[in-house]
């Protein structure tokens, strides 16, 4: 079967591009996604990439959240359809209430762009079930991130929530770059299928031009879990 | 309302305005010709004025007054470097313009480089507002060079940044260094460009007037070129983006005053333009949608000098007429004059020349995208260039007078007196260490302000985005795949050091030259055009005016040894404070291509199984006037800067190209400002692995410090040993084997000299800018 995996454009979004390739990378066919057309084109998952959507002016993520597009997304994703926001979106998914909490300005106050290490901290989602077979859980995975208003703050009934039904997925490494509370780096939902990251696994997809390969970890886990599905 | 009625408190510019006022058309020029006029407040000189006046045949109105004025100020008419820039033209020989498509004149540079594609590149200077407002002037700075490698039809692939402050730990440094990098970053890394490199320096001559610099790469196939030119009568103009508004009025005038016409003191908005960087991201993906869908004939961007500047260069290079209302131009303030909207230079905007029936599908692209769009005119066969505003003709002017022909100065140059004693002052004198001192004065060096690793700025900045980076900061060259469905690749970097420049301003530029064309030969690309941002106080000070005549010809004949043309450029004059100049700095940008970006060389070895070699490539001289030791250790500039060897240069770019496709070399990096040592440092604080080596006889500390130009530190596989040494034969290429890689000794090992350990040297590098910014 073909897989299709839909890329959501706002006018602001610069990772779109990115997105696109690493779902072509793993074999999927990469579908662009408007953000003025409800349509979601029959596809099968959906990426929310990074960017400042609509400019961020507001609150980073929170016109998005109002796209029509978003509308349709998040139907579909109350219905089970995986949704990964990157950065921007994982704004977006906070803002449109899909995961809980809010990325606010960095500690530090300034733009980070470095490769970050980070642990995984759950690996039975369909994002994330290649590094429970790739890797040793312990093994971190190195991975770019870029962002001035990544620190990830909730309430602390919120946080225990999270931690209380496994659904912190990724923790930073070695160092936390912006302050996020329990260095949470990515979330989930509790299925699993709406996840939520700073960090850029796209930009991992190739040795040539990002640190490694470890991001392609999160696309071929939901070909595997997509491919599992049809067959 | 009367002029007196006006205050000064309008900022928003939604009050009181000058609407209220009856406003200075043709007929009233004509008809009140002793009317006197501010054009000395406005920048102009008696001649100028009473050129200006008998072009017309009467005296200007307030809106020609203000066009002319502006087009013919230093920053847009070129008036005082225009005769020397000829040189570039009179000394590039056909077979060096043979892959060039657009050269000095348009927007940018453009080149061929293989299978179809082309490239565009340029740097362009936003100095004095990055000076008054650090954040927005180095925002709009960025902002600008973008929109100029987007007219030529090219999609921006990356930036680069060439910044330049007064001393580190200076009061005012704190507040401009933070501002210029966090509006670079800010603007810069909404645009979805990535940032692949650049210089920072500091002196204490930049400390009241900063340079920031920015440059911009744009990929386009060759077929798909524009041009900034109103052809074909008829044709529709159509301003495109953001709303213009009373920001950035009189910005590029060095001398405007605060006010138009005597129209009283109405207060304009800061003359630092305000960006929006998401506007301009928007109208970077709805132009080249026009572009992809066929539907421009011509296009300009929105710079300085804004519509004054797009409407008389699009006339005069088109067939020579243009009619323009005002009225149609979306405003952000009402009663704006048409003095002020045509000098506005709020950002974001673009003028497209677009044939009638193409308007509507162009206008659907802009809707497609929320670009605000509007025809405001159209091309005639009249060869003048007509603006009505109100209903009143305003302006009514041939349009080269103003885009072209302006005064042409011969300022008077002279060698300063004071060169001599410079030249004579040299570092000879000055105390050497000794042996045992040398591992100190390694860290010592890394850690100075100069040297010291840059990631405190350069992690503001995204590298990543668009999957297509290959190489970026802290690599010698900066380096981009052309698109996905291709290996080809662009490097470039960009290289100054302006004490050199100000030691012999000739040879200066020429070292400057080879440091970027090395940089971008050690990437393993092979250098193919140049560009520049040339930076100088006063052009009224003679001694100013020889250093920058120098710094041309010696670019120039620079580039004519090595063969690859000048393709276009930016002159930044009056960077001074009170009467003392900045250091010349003459910035010169060298593009190169690779066909395979895979084979890249980047900093870093020690990173495979592979057992390696390092290897110093050219020679070494004792040259250390003007060098970072010199200034470092003794505060010393004085001399002759090293040797310029444009032959070894050329060498040197073979033998690295050929190493990079045959895969002979896993790392490698140029040596400059400091250097074998900081050569030493970085790569081994860059990989994480130690080195041990021997140093060349017979002076350690010249081996270590002297910076002698048209060398490389490679690393090569001990497997390939003897087909390296046969490529160097094959070249004349001088080399010295100096030690080997060391992976599991974390330490940088110097026989007889000194054994300092890799988390020394990243703690003395790398803990500098923190230290002093946060």
């Amino acid at each position: 079967m073909t897989v299709r995996i839909g890329v959501i454009t706002f006018p602001g979004s610069l990772d779109d591009v990115d997105a696109l390739r690493a779902a072509k990378v793993v074999g999927a066919e990469p579908v662009s996604l408007w953000h003025a057309d409800a349509d979601l084109r029959g596809v099968d998952a959906v990426i929310i990439p990074g960017g400042f959507s609509y400019g961020d002016y507001l609150r980073a993520g929170a016109i998005a959240a109002q796209a029509p597009v978003m509308r349709s997304v998040i139907d579909a994703a109350r219905g089970g359809l995986p949704v990964l926001g990157i950065c921007n979106g994982f704004q977006v998914l906070c803002e449109a209430s899909l995961l809980p909490g809010a990325l606010v300005r960095n500690a530090g106050l300034r733009f980070r762009c470095i490769d970050q290490q980070l642990t995984v901290e759950r690996t039975s989602t369909v994002w994330t079930s290649r590094y429970r077979n790739e890797y040793d859980e312990v093994r971190p995975i190195l991975i770019p991130l870029k962002h001035a208003e990544g620190r990830y703050v909730a309430t602390e009934l919120d946080l225990d929530a999270l931690e209380a039904e496994d659904r912190v997925l990724f923790r930073y490494h070695g160092g936390n770059p912006n302050g996020s509370l329990r260095d949470i780096a990515g979330i989930c939902s509790a299925d699993g299928r709406i996840a939520g990251l700073m960090p850029h696994p796209e930009h991992a997809i190739d040795a040539l031009t990002g640190p490694g390969t470890d991001g392609l970890g999160m696309f071929s886990s939901l070909m595997d879990s997509l491919i599992g599905i049809a067959s | 309302m009367t002029s007196t009625g006006m205050t000064s408190t309008d900022v928003t510019g939604s009050g009181l305005a000058s609407s209220d006022i009856a406003q200075d058309t043709v007929i009233l020029a004509a008809a009140s010709p002793d009317k006197p006029q501010p054009y000395a407040e406005l920048g102009l000189q008696d001649n100028e004025y009473a050129r200006i006046r008998s072009i017309l045949g009467r005296r200007p109105t307030e809106a020609e007054l203000a066009m002319y004025s502006v087009m013919w100020s230093e920053h847009c008419s070129y008036k005082s470097s225009k005769v020397h820039l000829a040189y570039f033209g009179e000394t590039t020989t056909d077979a060096m313009r043979e892959k060039m498509l657009a050269g000095i004149g348009e927007n940018a540079g453009v080149v061929e480089i293989g299978d179809g594609w082309a490239a565009t590149f340029k740097i362009e200077s936003h100095n004095h507002p990055s000076y008054v407002e650090p954040y927005q002037g180095a925002a709009t700075g960025v902002g600008g060079i973008v929109r100029d490698i987007l007219a030529m039809g090219a999609r921006p692939v990356a930036v680069t940044d060439q910044l330049r402050f007064g001393p580190a730990d200076a009061g005012d440094t704190a507040r401009v260094l933070p501002g210029v990098v966090a509006g670079i970053s800010g603007y810069g890394n909404s645009l979805g460009l990535a940032n692949i490199g650049g210089e920072t320096y500091f002196d204490a001559s930049y400390a009241g007037n900063p340079l920031v610099n920015a440059g911009c790469i744009g990929v386009l196939r060759a077929s798909d070129m524009y041009t900034a030119h109103a052809s074909g009568t008829g044709n529709k103009i159509i301003l495109y983006g953001s709303r213009t508004g009373l920001d950035g009025i009189g910005g590029v005038s060095v001398l405007a005053s605060a006010t138009f016409g005597g129209s009283g003191a109405r207060a304009k908005l800061p003359s630092v333009q305000v960006g929006d960087p998401f506007a301009e991201k928007v109208l970077i993906e709805c132009t080249l949608e026009v572009f992809r869908a066929g539907l421009v004939v011509g296009i300009q961007d929105l710079g300085g000098a804004g519509l004054s500047c797009a409407t008389s260069e699009l006339a005069s290079a088109g067939d020579g007429g243009m009619a323009v209302d005002l009225d149609a131009v979306p405003l952000r303030a009402s009663g704006m004059s048409a003095a002020e909207i045509l000098s506005s230079e709020s950002q974001e905007r673009m003028c497209a020349v677009v044939t009638p029936d193409k308007v509507d599908a162009f206008l659907a692209v802009c809707a497609k995208w929320d670009v605000p769009a509007v025809v405001i005119g159209e091309v005639t066969d009249t060869g003048r260039l007509v603006i009505s505003h109100r209903g009143e003709v305003v302006v009514d002017v041939p349009p080269r007078t103003v885009a072209h022909d302006g005064p042409v100065y011969r300022r008077p140059y002279r060698r300063p007196d004071s060169q001599d004693a410079l030249q004579a002052n040299t570092s000879a004198n000055l105390a050497r260490p000794a042996t045992e001192e040398l591992g100190g004065l390694i860290l010592r060096l890394a850690a100075s302000e100069n040297l010291c690793a840059k990631g405190w700025i350069t992690d503001q900045y995204d590298r990543y985005v668009r999957g297509n980076t290959v190489l970026a900061q802290p690599s010698d060259a900066g380096m981009v795949r052309v698109d996905d469905e291709t290996s080809l690749g662009l490097a470039m970097a960009s290289d100054c050091n302006a004490r050199f420049a100000a030691l012999d301003p000739y040879r200066g530029t020429q070292l400057a030259l080879a440091e970027a064309y090395r940089n971008v030969a050690t990437s393993g690309a092979t250098p193919l055009a140049v560009t520049n941002c040339l930076n100088f106080g006063s052009p009224e000070d003679p001694g100013v005016m020889w250093q920058f005549r120098e710094a041309v010809h010696g670019l120039a004949d620079g580039c004519v040894e090595l063969g690859i043309p000048v393709t276009g450029g930016n002159v930044s004059f009056y960077n001074q404070t009170g009467a003392e100049a900045i250091l010349p700095t003459p910035v010169v940008g060298v593009l190169g291509v690779i066909d395979d970006v895979a084979r890249r060389i980047g900093p870093r070895f020690g990173q495979g199984r592979t057992p390696e070699m390092l290897f110093l490539l050219g020679e070494t001289r004792d040259e250390l006037d003007g060098s970072e030791w010199a200034r470092v250790v003794h505060g010393h500039l004085g001399g002759t800067p090293p040797r310029v060897g444009l032959a070894a240069e050329q060498r040197l770019a073979g033998v690295m190209a050929q190493a990079a496709k045959a895969g002979l070399v896993t790392a490698a990096h140029d040596l400059s400002e400091g250097g074998l040592a900081q050569a030493l440092v970085e790569m081994c604080v860059l990989s994480d692995c130690g080195a041990a080596i021997t140093l060349p006889p017979p002076d350690p500390f010249v081996a270590l410090f002297s910076e002698t130009t048209a060398r490389i530190l490679v690393a090569v596989p001990t497997s390939r040993i003897g087909e390296f040494a046969q490529l160097c034969d094959e070249h004349g290429q001088p080399s010295s084997a100096l030690g080997t890689v060391t992976p599991t000794r974390p330490r940088l090992e110097i026989s007889g000299v000194t054994d300092i350990s890799l988390a020394e040297m990243r703690d003395a590098w790398s803990g500098t800018l923190p230290a002093l910014f946060g």
